[in-house]
């Protein structure tokens, strides 16, 4: 739980003998409380107040790094139970399982295919993060010739799902400095998997059986050997007993600082479901009530499009609003003598507006101008869509080489900018469009 | 030494008002059935700390006259049941949902413009098909809502049926409406906690029971600004368990709507191949719009295609499961 500036100060020696660089203790304590000072800065703070400050700087959700040659899988550091309250931070990554009893060229195969699988979203490159390999053939050979196939194929980060320590340790030296999760240790083999965790420096998955204290009991026998990065198994797979259970482990991360379990949780929505359909449903509930990793056993692209496109939006920091890039759009393969449609780059004033003239099958350009991320008249009262900015649009987009009849229609609530915008645009005629996007089609079809 | 948890409960002061809709033959009606919602004194689900009377209930979207606009993929699922809209309700009814949403449209099915003879007879004539309790929403311009919703409500009068919808420029007429009839209203605003509760506010001071009330905060689809309508609706409900009364009313969106206007759900052709296969994106589309939107508390949640519909309400079972 992070202290505010003068709880800090509190724990400062208050001798404001300005060695730290501040002129004060209280301004030192406001700019620790801001994270724009080192608390080493202080010469004299005290052994307890030092350790007070650390344990109070660390996230109440651990974060937990898996990676592959450079490519990484974030989960944690989260601060918030509603999205609201301030954002999510580390989009849940999502991976596939593949099964050990597959043939190696197979399962480097479908490495490969779900390595490629990639959406573009508003201009954002949306993809799966990585692969959880099990040992289901429970032959710790077969495992490592699984784990070395598809560590050869792709540098997806990964998940080893075993049961004996035995079959880890044969996959854990195909790694080649690869950093994965070890799941899953129980009661019966914790020190063991703690053990192989240390050594190679993996990540390690406890489970319980839907109990919350032989969760956090686990926890701390694998903190007590030795093992930082944990992550979460509560036991629960179905509908009601996964959000129950991640939401407690939520609260008591963030709102108790209670540390034993404070580190992300991992779903498997395939577990949970009666039809392979259900899943995306369970996972998409996995996504906005707290999983940090959820792994996929039923994968098609249709379904891996719609859970990456609402991981997108849940983690979207409600203060900075997805942007469209902004640019020329082309709807419903536009003619030379189409309209040009001119808009910001709000993405929800963009789809609006695309989504009304591309439904009503009417062929148009759709000029993005960049006003920051703004709507319409926001950006208009913020001074960040106005004449200037629509005819920079119109020239870096060159509009102009692709349309033979020079006819701009702006937004009807910036219907004011008229004027200007006739004077900026010189041989262009400048019309105003209707306030509503839903109006658009009906005004196009009234003025082709 | 064993570790100890205490399981972290909330304790809120409010909880979310509940509201009956339709009324059986004793009560003034004719339904088979009426549905209540509402209830709750904990957020979505979270039974271990808190009541949830009632679970959300779904009501299918079906309209007075066969769709021009939706997607095939809708057209391939309900067939010709499009061309009646009884059919079409006794369709629905199968499917084991809770209520029905009959939307009146502008035209009739030969094109010509719809009229008020013909729209109280269309939902008189659902009324006579279906036992389950109706919404019934204009065509979506102020001017027609008001011109055909007025008449259905006097022909429908102690039904309790739920009449929309009510935006801030157009509430008046249509609540005066349920007033006299004994029907209740939808309030509609756009994705905002100040408006959603405004709306409550000038429609009770207009003298309906805020039992008659059901609060819409709009949604974007999935991909298209779920996120919005997502954290108003978390806020909105934080509130009224925080005992902020006028932001107590069961909420209902039209994930059905959004999603099937959007592209992903709509287009088949010339889109991206890694998209999917494109009924199967189609209904996830809609699925998964509707069941975020049921976990951030939507009381009814208004959808179209029968597969997506009953995802969504496997999903419900069984987050009720006790």
């Amino acid at each position: 739980m992070a202290l505010t500036g003068l709880q800090i100060y509190k724990l400062l020696p208050q001798t404001n003998c300005k060695e730290c660089g501040f002129p004060t203790c209280l301004a030192f304590a406001m700019k620790l409380a801001a994270k724009q000072a080192e608390l080493s800065a202080c010469p004299y703070v005290s052994e307890t107040s030092k350790q007070q400050l650390e344990a109070a700087s660390q996230p109440p959700v651990r974060l937990i790094t898996l990676s592959t040659d450079g490519r990484k899988a974030d989960a944690g550091n989260e601060i918030v139970l509603f999205r609201h309250e301030k954002t999510f931070y580390h989009p849940a990554p999502l991976f596939v399982r593949l099964k050990d009893t597959d043939a190696p060229a197979a399962l480097a195969a479908s490495a490969k295919e779900l390595d490629a699988f990639n959406v573009d979203y508003v201009g954002i490159k949306l993809h799966l993060d990585g692969l959880a390999i099990e040992n289901a053939s429970g032959d710790a050979a077969k495992f490592a010739t699984a784990v070395e196939a598809v560590r050869g194929a792709t540098n997806f980060p990964l998940i080893l799902i075993a049961k004996d320590a035995a079959a880890f340790e044969a996959a854990l030296g195909k790694m080649n400095g690869a950093v994965p999760l070890l799941y899953a240790a129980y009661a019966s083999n914790v020190a063991a998997l703690a053990a192989l965790a240390k050594k190679f420096k993996a990540a390690l998955a406890i489970k319980s059986d839907g109990n919350l204290e032989t969760l956090a009991n686990l926890a701390e026998q694998a903190k007590a050997a030795g093992v930082e990065d944990l992550v979460l198994d509560p036991g629960a797979r179905g509908f009601l007993d996964t959000l129950t259970l991640a939401t407690q482990i939520r609260r008591l991360a963030i709102k108790k600082n209670f540390r034993l379990l404070g580190y992300p949780i991992i779903a498997f929505p395939g577990e949970g479901v009666s039809s392979p359909d259900e899943e995306p449903v369970l996972a998409a509930q996995h996504i906005g009530k707290y999983a940090g990793f959820i792994v996929l056993d039923y994968f098609t692209p249709a379904r891996a499009y719609a859970l990456l496109v609402l991981r997108q939006n849940i983690y979207t920091d409600p203060q900075k609003p997805i942007q469209v890039q902004p640019g020329l759009y082309e709807i419903n393969s536009p003619k030379p003598e189409s309209p040009v449609l001119v808009t910001t780059n709000f993405s929800i004033t963009y789809f609006s507006i695309s989504n009304e003239v591309e439904g009503a099958g009417l062929p148009a350009w759709l000029l993005v101008a960049d006003a920051e991320g703004m709507s319409v008249l926001t950006a208009w009262a913020a001074g960040k869509f106005d004449a200037d900015r629509i005819a920079k649009a119109v020239k870096t987009t060159n509009v102009e080489s692709k349309i033979s009849k020079k006819r701009i229609v702006l937004p009807g609530a910036v219907a004011v900018l008229m004027g200007e915008v006739e004077e900026s645009l010189a041989g262009w005629q400048v019309e105003v469009g209707p306030r509503e996007a839903v109006d658009v089609p009906a005004y196009l079809k009234l003025k082709p | 030494m064993p570790v100890a948890v205490e399981i972290p409960k909330e304790k809120y002061n409010g909880k979310v008002r509940e509201i009956t809709i339709g009324a059986t033959k004793e009560q003034g009606g004719t339904r088979a059935k009426t549905v209540t919602i509402g209830g709750e004194s904990t957020m979505p689900f979270l039974q271990f700390e808190g009541a949830v009377p009632h679970p959300p209930v779904i009501a299918v979207e079906i309209q007075s006259r066969k769709p021009v606009d939706w997607s095939p993929v809708l057209m391939d699922a309900w067939k010709d049941v499009m061309d009646d809209p009884t059919a079409w309700a006794k369709a629905a009814e199968a499917l084991g949902v809770d209520l029905i949403l009959l939307k009146i449209c502008a035209t009739q099915a030969d094109g010509s413009p719809n009229n008020i003879a013909n729209a109280k007879k269309v939902v008189r004539d659902e009324l006579n098909a279906t036992g389950l309790p109706l919404l019934v929403f204009g065509p979506g311009q102020a001017e027609l809502d008001n011109e055909f919703l007025v008449p259905v409500a006097e022909e429908t009068k102690g039904e309790r049926i739920v009449l929309g919808v009510c935006e801030d420029k157009n509430y008046r007429t249509l609540v005066a409406a349920a007033m006299a009839n004994d029907h209740l209203v939808n309030s509609r605003t756009p994705m905002d906690v100040n408006l959603a509760k405004q709306l409550v506010i000038l429609i009770h001071d207009m003298g309906l029971p805020l039992e008659r009330i059901i609060m819409d905060p709009t949604t974007g689809a999935l991909g298209y600004g779920i996120e919005y309508g997502y954290s108003v609706m978390e806020r909105l409900r934080l509130a009224a368990l925080q005992g902020d009364g006028m932001t107590q009313q069961p909420m209902l969106v039209t994930p059905g709507e959004e999603a099937w206007r959007v592209k992903e759900a709509k287009v088949g052709t010339d889109v991206p191949e890694m998209w999917g296969d494109w009924a199967e994106r189609a209904i996830h589309w809609e699925t998964i719009t509707a069941s975020a939107l049921v976990e951030t508390g939507a009381n009814i949640v208004v959808m179209r295609h029968p597969e997506a519909i009953k995802r969504v309400k496997a999903q419900i079972a069984k987050l009720m499961e006790q």
